[in-house]
């Protein structure tokens, strides 16, 4: 049996050691959200056909299958009829060095539910809490597959059952999928700020509260790959990017 | 010579109780042990029990993980830190020399050092509960690949790592113990002792021993390799192609397969191990108790032998359905089946060794009894699993569990508790209470033969093993026998407790016994009780007859210990 | 010698469990929980199983009526009347085990289990359907060779687990028509089916009880299990090896349906990369 404050006492102790070792000279300023002045906005745009979406085969387990009128459709890849792409994971990932955030109290929440994950992208702070909820009346097994964070798998075997982890390193993304339905797929992306955003249905973004400076803003995509673009941004002034994937 | 021995008796607290080296004392830390894991693994039983009669009933407690971890060190401490160390170790030490006339075991500091190092194994898999990832969940069995890869199950993180270094410890216990009980039997016999006078206990644990010492190695070969492909990279038991944890793994040219022939090497074996000492004891208590010898002891030694050789070629009917060559399969059928013939020879024997006798019913004869039935019942369920095309139904499902529950559960714990009632005078020069015995001895007899029983109807139904909850609709009419099990186990481990306070309570307050009580006729009857130090105040007694020296024929007393003048009429079977 | 005491409530409980033992024991046994059986190997099984139930049932009994005779006639405290039995006695009694216990086994073993064994491991009849199962935490992974005949080829690099979870590769044009389905194993009844059995990760092992199949799936070996289902139905795959902590989730399925109907069925199937 696993004692969870055990295993966590240790695994915190072994952190706070190294976090102590590795990042002593990496001090940054506490983050002032006063700072926070410009904005980065955008759109993400797939340039040629998408692929089709298929029907989901949940065949191992007609509970799923029962709990859908018309069955689900595949979330690799969403594109809207003006080429405007769900679920891209957008982030400043060089500019903020200088600063230190602290991770909100609040928990980012992954459901599972009616066998699938919602939402498809999660965005978490590094420390802040990631609770992972079985809405389903039936068994979900949560397996995250990080390369830079501590792998977890736990069962939930019922309805209302939660776990909470927790991230200690940014990556962006990692995978989390369900052993027993293997159809249900999920990304993770850790983040040491807040300044990310999962692209919607109208393929849009927003990062405000910025500082002014100059930023690599990287979109991530689960299968179209990754993209990056330079930006400056002065004080009190909104810039716009539009990334651009190429389709088949 | 007894002088001599006296002046190097121990004489502080630490060299007298705690790293002592009288036989006597190490078979009583061996039994004290066992009984605290034997607390321990039947906690976990519960807590399975709980989880299959109510699912879900314990909350986040109780994961699909937690309970494979708990299943498999239940079985895990059950096997190795239960039934062997009470039954092999704990009585094993307690009764060698004594029942071979020697004053302590050949090599009484490596005695020591045996219990010494299966202090840390016990620790070990305790500790292994709270590591990350929590203890081993791969089955006792630890199968790889799942027991070779952490992201396979989370036991299969540290826990596996200390369950290995634990088994490790074992093993180096079991040899040293090994060695001692090979060496003493063989050369340390007292004179007039030959091989053939020897009580049919001192048998079964000559040829535990010698089982152990033989396959042991195997495992250890196979716990090594498994750590260096947990920890070194190696590829023994992990072929190409595997893609775990949404990484494809680099291993080339190893088999899973080579783990389980050679875990199941020492596998079968070990679990004969376990269950001769126990048939051994309950032929020694049950004649005392029904004073009469053994009927066919020279059969019964020739069969013990029998089914211990055997025992070492039938390994392959745990691997029916791997898919190894069927030749082979077939082989390892016809041979498997074969070892019915002995033990059915061996329950005639049990059996018959009660025609004409008379028998008083104590707790100790009760338990040498029901022993008899269980070995019936567990017995011929072997033929069902051995026969391996019925075994392609059986196979995985709650008739192997209730199988060997009967076998290592019930069999080797029945004869566990025969010896401690029995020979709870010479251990302590006290009785236990046979009110509370009788109270022990039903729970136990009902709650184990039933739970057990009712596993097997479960099998009959292919209810799976292993399995947190039933999620299968052709199991539907046999879960509900989950209820009536759980029952009975609870009340099975209730009588534990019963138990466990009449034998420490007696310890103190038992009343006085005689210094031979049940007017049995064994060697470590001529001494007293309790034993002393060097076994014998005198000299070490010159032995004139076998154990099993009962039977008035005309003359006053109906039996005769080993050691004394031959009086006329003896009934030691073909002269020595 | 004549009996003058009475038994006491030890020999009288003993006995009475013995007897309470047997008849339950028997009873449970006779009431045969097995599920339905229809394959005519498994009937072969079947009824091999219910030989060993008569003949362990007969020495079952047998055996606890002497040790119920025996602990009631000879209880009670006092020297034993009996005279030690000569050696001959004991070897020819002995006897008696061993031939009955070594022909009741080898009968069960060489002349009812050989020929069932020799179906499940002899060639695969030639027009035996061939399909592959994979199995890997948690789930039983279906594939058909399509129109061509051929099982296209997979890399394990290429899995995905939500996607192409047998790692299917897509430039083998004999894959393009290879039928992936997850968790269910459509076969047409009344022909020999074989399936050819692999393990995508840890071992597995996959086992249909209405059908009395069971075959261990180990990675890097393909295994083969091959059955004629008789009668069409939804029966249950089961996983019989521990394999993770999803093992008691690892359900699947095998449709069995009409022969023409399973054709329709079959071919009505996407490929996977069409």
């Amino acid at each position: 049996m696993t004692s969870r404050w055990t295993s966590r006492a240790l695994a915190g102790l072994c952190v706070a050691a190294l976090a102590n070792w590795t990042w002593a000279d990496a001090a940054g300023k506490p983050w002032d959200p006063a700072m926070g002045t410009a904005a980065v906005k955008g759109k993400v745009k797939l340039n040629g056909a998408a692929p089709k979406r298929k029907p989901v085969d949940m065949g191992s387990d007609p509970a799923c299958a029962g709990m859908h009128q018309e069955p689900l459709l595949t979330e690799t890849t969403i594109v809207g009829d003006a080429g405007q792409i769900k679920n891209v994971f957008v982030w400043v990932k060089r500019g903020l060095e200088g600063w230190v955030f602290k991770a909100p109290a609040e928990p980012v929440v992954l459901e599972q539910k009616g066998c699938q994950y919602v939402p498809r992208v999660s965005g978490v702070m590094v420390g802040q809490s990631f609770k992972i909820r079985n809405s389903d009346p039936l068994a979900h097994n949560v397996h995250g597959m990080p390369k830079l964070n501590s792998e977890f798998n736990i069962g939930q075997a019922t309805q209302g059952g939660e776990n909470v982890v927790t991230f200690t390193e940014p990556e962006v993304c990692m995978k989390v999928k369900c052993d027993i339905h293997g159809w249900m797929v999920t990304y993770v992306a850790v983040v040491p700020h807040p300044f990310f955003a999962i692209t919607a249905d109208d393929g849009t973004f927003a990062l405000a509260g910025l500082p002014p400076g100059e930023y690599v803003i990287e979109a991530w995509h689960e299968k179209l790959g990754k993209s990056e673009q330079v930006v400056k941004v002065e004080d009190k002034e909104s810039k716009d990017l539009e990334f651009t994937f190429e389709g088949k | 010579m007894s002088d001599a021995h006296a002046a190097h008796a121990p004489q502080s607290f630490w060299s007298r109780y705690v790293f002592s080296q009288d036989h006597k004392i190490i078979g009583l830390q061996y039994l004290i042990t066992a009984m605290v894991m034997a607390l321990v693994a039947a906690g976990l039983a519960v807590l399975i029990r709980i989880q299959l009669a109510w699912p879900g009933s314990l909350g986040i407690m109780m994961t699909p993980e937690t309970y494979i971890a708990i299943v498999t060190m239940h079985g895990s401490l059950m096997v190795f830190f239960v039934v062997s160390l009470a039954l092999v170790s704990g009585f094993g030490n307690f009764l060698i020399p004594l029942h071979v006339g020697a004053r302590d075991m050949a090599y009484p500091f490596l005695n020591m050092l045996s219990y010494w190092v299966i202090v840390p194994a016990c620790l070990l898999m305790l500790i292994s509960f709270f590591v990350p990832g929590g203890a081993a969940a791969a089955g006792w069995t630890s199968y790889p690949p799942l027991s070779a890869l952490k992201e396979a199950v989370p036991g299969s993180d540290w826990g596996q790592t200390l369950w290995l270094l634990a088994m490790a410890l074992f093993i180096v216990s079991f040899t040293m113990g090994g060695l001692n009980y090979l060496t003493t039997i063989l050369n340390c016999r007292a004179p007039g002792m030959s091989m053939m006078r020897m009580p049919l206990s001192t048998w079964t644990f000559l040829i535990s021993a010698v089982l152990g010492l033989l396959t042991f190695p195997a495992l250890t070969a196979a716990a090594v390799m498994l750590l260096f492909d947990r920890h070194l990279g190696t590829s023994f038991f992990l072929p190409s192609g595997m893609v775990i944890g949404g990484k494809v793994l680099p291993h080339e040219g190893g088999t899973p397969l080579l783990f389980q022939h050679l875990f199941w090497f020492l596998g079968h074996p070990e679990v004969y191990v376990l269950v001769l000492p126990a048939m051994g004891i309950a032929f020694d208590v049950n004649s005392a108790m029904s004073r009469r010898a053994p009927f066919g002891y020279k059969v019964t030694v020739v069969s013990l032998l029998v089914a211990a050789v055997l025992s070492m070629i039938v390994w392959g009917h745990h691997m029916f359905t791997t898919g190894m060559n069927p030749y082979v399969g077939e082989y390892f059928s016809i041979m498997t089946v074969l070892i019915t013939v002995p033990f059915a020879v061996i329950g005639v024997n049990l059996i018959a060794s009660l025609f004409k006798g008379r028998i008083k019913f104590t707790t100790a004869s009760l338990f040498g009894l029901g022993l008899i039935s269980a070995i019936g019942l567990g017995g011929f369920g072997g033929l069902y699993l051995g026969t391996a095309a019925s075994d392609l139904y059986f196979h995985e499902t709650y008739f192997v569990v209730g199988h060997f529950h009967m076998m290592i559960g019930v069999v080797t714990f029945f004869g566990t508790f025969a010896g401690l009632y029995f020979w709870f005078p010479k251990m302590f020069g006290r009785l236990m209470n046979e009110r509370l015995g009788r109270v022990h001895f039903w729970l136990t007899i009902v709650g184990t033969f039933a739970t057990f029983l009712l596993m097997h109807f479960q099998g009959m139904g292919h209810l799976v093993r292993r399995t947190f909850e039933s999620a299968y609709d052709f199991q539907k009419p046999v879960t509900g026998m989950h209820y009536a099990i759980t029952f009975f186990s609870v009340m099975a481990v209730a009588g534990q407790f019963v138990f466990l306070y009449n034998f420490f309570r007696s310890i103190w307050r038992g009343e006085k016994a005689a210094r031979n009580p049940w007017n049995a006729a064994g060697l470590e009857w001529t001494t007293e009780s309790p034993a002393p130090h060097g076994n014998w105040r005198g000299p070490v007694p010159q032995v004139q007859r076998w154990a099993y020296e009962y039977g008035r024929n005309g003359h006053a007393e109906d039996f005769q210990l080993q050691a004394e003048p031959d009086r006329v009429g003896a009934t030691e079977p073909a002269a020595h | 010698m004549k009996r003058t005491t009475r038994g006491s409530a030890d020999a009288h409980y003993l006995t009475m469990f013995f007897a309470v033992l047997t008849v339950v024991t028997v009873a449970g046994f006779a009431m045969d929980f097995r599920p339905a059986v229809v394959t005519p190997h498994g009937r072969s099984i079947d009824g091999l199983i219910n030989y060993l139930m008569v003949v362990t049932g007969l020495l079952f009994v047998l055996g606890h009526a002497v040790l119920m005779h025996f602990v009631w006639k000879y209880q009670g405290e006092g020297p034993a009347d009996y005279t030690p039995e000569k050696p001959r006695t004991q070897w020819l009694t002995a006897l008696i085990p061993v031939i009955v216990m070594a022909g009741i086994a080898e009968v069960g073993v060489l002349l009812l289990a050989l020929p069932v064994w020799g179906e499940l491991y002899g060639p695969t009849p030639k027009d035996a359907l061939v399909v592959e199962v994979t199995g890997k935490q948690f789930e039983w992974i279906v594939r058909y060779s399509g129109a061509d005949g051929k099982f296209g080829k997979t890399d394990p690099k290429l899995v995905d687990d939500a996607e192409n979870p047998l790692g299917l590769d897509e430039n083998d044009p004999a894959a393009q028509d290879d039928v992936v389905k997850r968790g269910v194993l459509t076969i047409p009844e009344g022909k020999p089916v074989a399936v050819n059995l692999r393990s995508l990760d840890v071992l597995h092992s996959f086992a249909v009880p209405a059908f009395r199949i069971k075959q261990d799936v180990l990675t890097g070996f393909t295994a083969r299990a091959q059955f004629v289902p008789e009668v069409a139905g939804r029966y249950e795959i089961a996983c019989a090896e521990l394999c993770g902590l999803g093992h008691y989730k690892m359900r699947g399925f095998v449709e069995v349906r009409k022969a023409d109907e399973f054709v329709k069925w079959l071919a009505d199937q996407p490929g996977m990369f069409e």
